[in-house]
């Protein structure tokens, strides 16, 4: 019973020393608030932000800080840092900058406290146990968003270079050239795949051309995604001639033992597009006096 | 679903409507081997635009269909798979194999113009 | 339930069907064109496999979730004889009916997740998932 309300009484206190603490903040908010920005300045954390966005800004976070301290709640600070994590890293601010900011914030705060309880070793420490939970979940909080923030970054990128990485481009009419670069996995073999059969689709393509001479190395199962996009382009009417096996690929493919009969392969880029031109009825000609300039016909 | 078929020359064109069942697509197999001897036509083209699957069933169907219709001595041009069924079918292992394929209409007749071009029973 | 769908599989007629629904589902959770494409054709190899083998039974579709990731779940089931050996009819061009034999394994490659449980005399069950392929989280 005893400890119950001793409990209860540490609870009071505590919830007393809160209220104080808000108060003070509260109240001495302007002064703090400019020699927290003035404190950012000096560091360099604030380049690129306007002084309206800066007086705004530094509004929010330190009310909003404040707001936690009160109610123990973080769910408008965690909307905050998101909004904020994802603003920052598309105007190229720098985690560095924000979380440098909020370092800044702590010691402010934290000075004003010492500055408060300088007489009073007791209070100051109560104070300590109060504000610094508070204000390291915030740290944190702001922290993780702006992680999160990056991963979603870089992985949009990735999926925008991978789309780059297939270009599907059109040479002649009916004709497609395919270069493909680097490693195939599972993945791009389905994007590239797709990518193909639409592009064969708005150009009405008849052959594509389709060059591995940048692809490193292949397996079965790689092998076998090169099979379904030469399969999938001949049910929608093209012909796929693949170019640039290197001794190597060619290897690994035959002691797979790959289905390759139906394959339409050449040399490399140059006899496939020559085989290409064949295909489709092409024939290209030099003119003597144009000096290696090249006009095709088709016959 | 009943699929029309139109005689155009020599050739015969079916263009399916909507999605079929497996007895629609087995009526349309048959119609089409009994009408190729009819008509006495030399190609047969299915446009399948419209069907965006293409099952096992489906496949072997037409696969079956246009061995059947050589047999009767005329050929077949599958046309108008789409992009994300052609995938889907290569993904499930499905193949045409020796069936003739054009991206649309036009090009199916054109390429069964190009394969009876040397055929001169009608002269 | 608005997000759970129970096609009865009676005739080859119901194949159609369920494949028509599952693709209705599969768009409104945002998947690819070519996703609805896979999903449709792996529901329509599933729903054949009841025709053909159990003669009927029935699809049910719902929405899933696990984790982050939100997808579909298609779940065939029958009371049909059920499948011997899972492994042998979970092999290419291996089939006991009429059909090329590329049902069950072709399905298996078109989804994310595929699972099949059987018992002789007592039916089959087919559980097969599809993720949305999440872009920005």
């Amino acid at each position: 019973m005893k400890s119950k309300k001793t409990n209860e009484q540490a609870n009071q206190s505590k919830d007393k020393l809160r209220r104080e603490l808000v108060d003070h903040f509260r109240e001495k908010r302007e002064p703090l608030r400019h020699q927290w920005v003035e404190q950012m300045i000096a560091k360099g954390l604030l380049a690129g932000l306007t002084r309206e966005e800066i007086e705004t800004e530094s509004m929010t976070i330190y009310d909003t800080c404040i707001a936690c301290l009160e109610t123990g709640e973080y769910d408008d600070a965690q909307t905050y840092a998101i909004r904020m994590a994802e603003r920052g890293v598309l105007q190229g601010m720098t985690s560095e900058q924000i979380i440098g900011g909020l370092l800044t914030l702590r010691d402010v705060y934290g000075r004003s406290l010492f500055e408060r309880y300088q007489h009073d070793i007791e209070g100051l420490s109560s104070a300590l146990d109060i504000y610094e939970p508070v204000a390291n979940k915030i740290l944190s909080i702001v922290a993780l968003a702006f992680v999160a923030e990056r991963e979603k970054v870089v992985r949009q990128q990735q999926e925008a270079i991978q789309e780059l990485s297939t270009p599907v481009l059109q040479v002649r009419d009916q004709m497609l050239i395919l270069p493909i670069i680097g490693v195939i996995d599972t993945h791009r073999a389905r994007q590239l795949t797709e990518q193909l059969l639409r592009t064969i689709r708005t150009s009405r393509a008849k052959v594509v051309v389709m060059d591995i001479t940048g692809v490193p190395g292949v397996d079965s199962k790689v092998a076998n995604h090169l099979v379904q996009t030469v399969d999938a382009s001949q049910l929608m009417g093209a012909t796929v001639i693949v170019t640039g096996i290197s001794p190597e690929i060619a290897q690994t493919l035959v002691t797979l033992g790959v289905d390759l009969t139906k394959m339409n392969t050449v040399g490399d880029l140059q006899g496939g597009i020559e085989e290409a031109d064949h295909l489709l009825g092409y024939k290209v000609v030099r003119i003597e006096s144009s000096n290696g300039f090249i006009r095709k016909e088709k016959v | 679903m009943f699929v029309p078929i139109l005689k155009q020359g020599d050739y015969l064109i079916a263009s399916v409507q909507s999605e079929l069942s497996d007895a629609d697509l087995l009526k349309l197999r048959d119609d089409l081997v009994s009408r190729v001897g009819e008509f006495r036509s030399r190609g047969v083209i299915v446009d399948v635009t419209i069907l965006d699957v293409m099952d096992s069933f489906a496949t072997r169907t037409l696969r079956s269909m246009a061995h059947m219709i050589m047999l009767r001595g005329a050929k077949t041009v599958i046309v108008g798979i789409q992009p994300e069924v052609a995938f889907s079918m290569v993904q499930l292992g499905l193949k045409l194999e020796s069936v003739a394929t054009a991206l649309d209409l036009e090009e199916g007749m054109a390429l069964l113009d190009r394969q009876t071009e040397g055929d001169t029973r009608r002269g | 339930m608005a997000d759970e769908n129970c096609i009865p599989i009676n005739s080859e007629i119901d194949i159609v069907t369920a494949r028509q629904k599952g693709r209705e589902m599969a768009a409104k959770l945002g998947f690819s064109s070519t996703e609805l494409t896979l999903i449709a054709t792996a529901i329509s190899e599933i729903a054949r496999n009841i025709v053909e083998y159990a003669r009927e039974g029935e699809i049910s579709l719902s929405i899933g979730q696990q984790g982050d990731k939100r997808g579909i779940i298609v779940i065939g089931c029958d009371n049909g004889p059920g499948i011997p050996n899972i492994k042998l009819a979970m092999q290419d061009g291996y089939s006991t009916g009429k059909s090329l034999g590329l049902g069950l394994p072709g399905a298996k490659r078109l989804m994310d997740e595929f699972e099949i449980v059987s018992e002789v005399g007592k039916g089959t069950k087919v559980t097969m998932k599809k993720w949305v392929q999440n872009h920005a989280r």
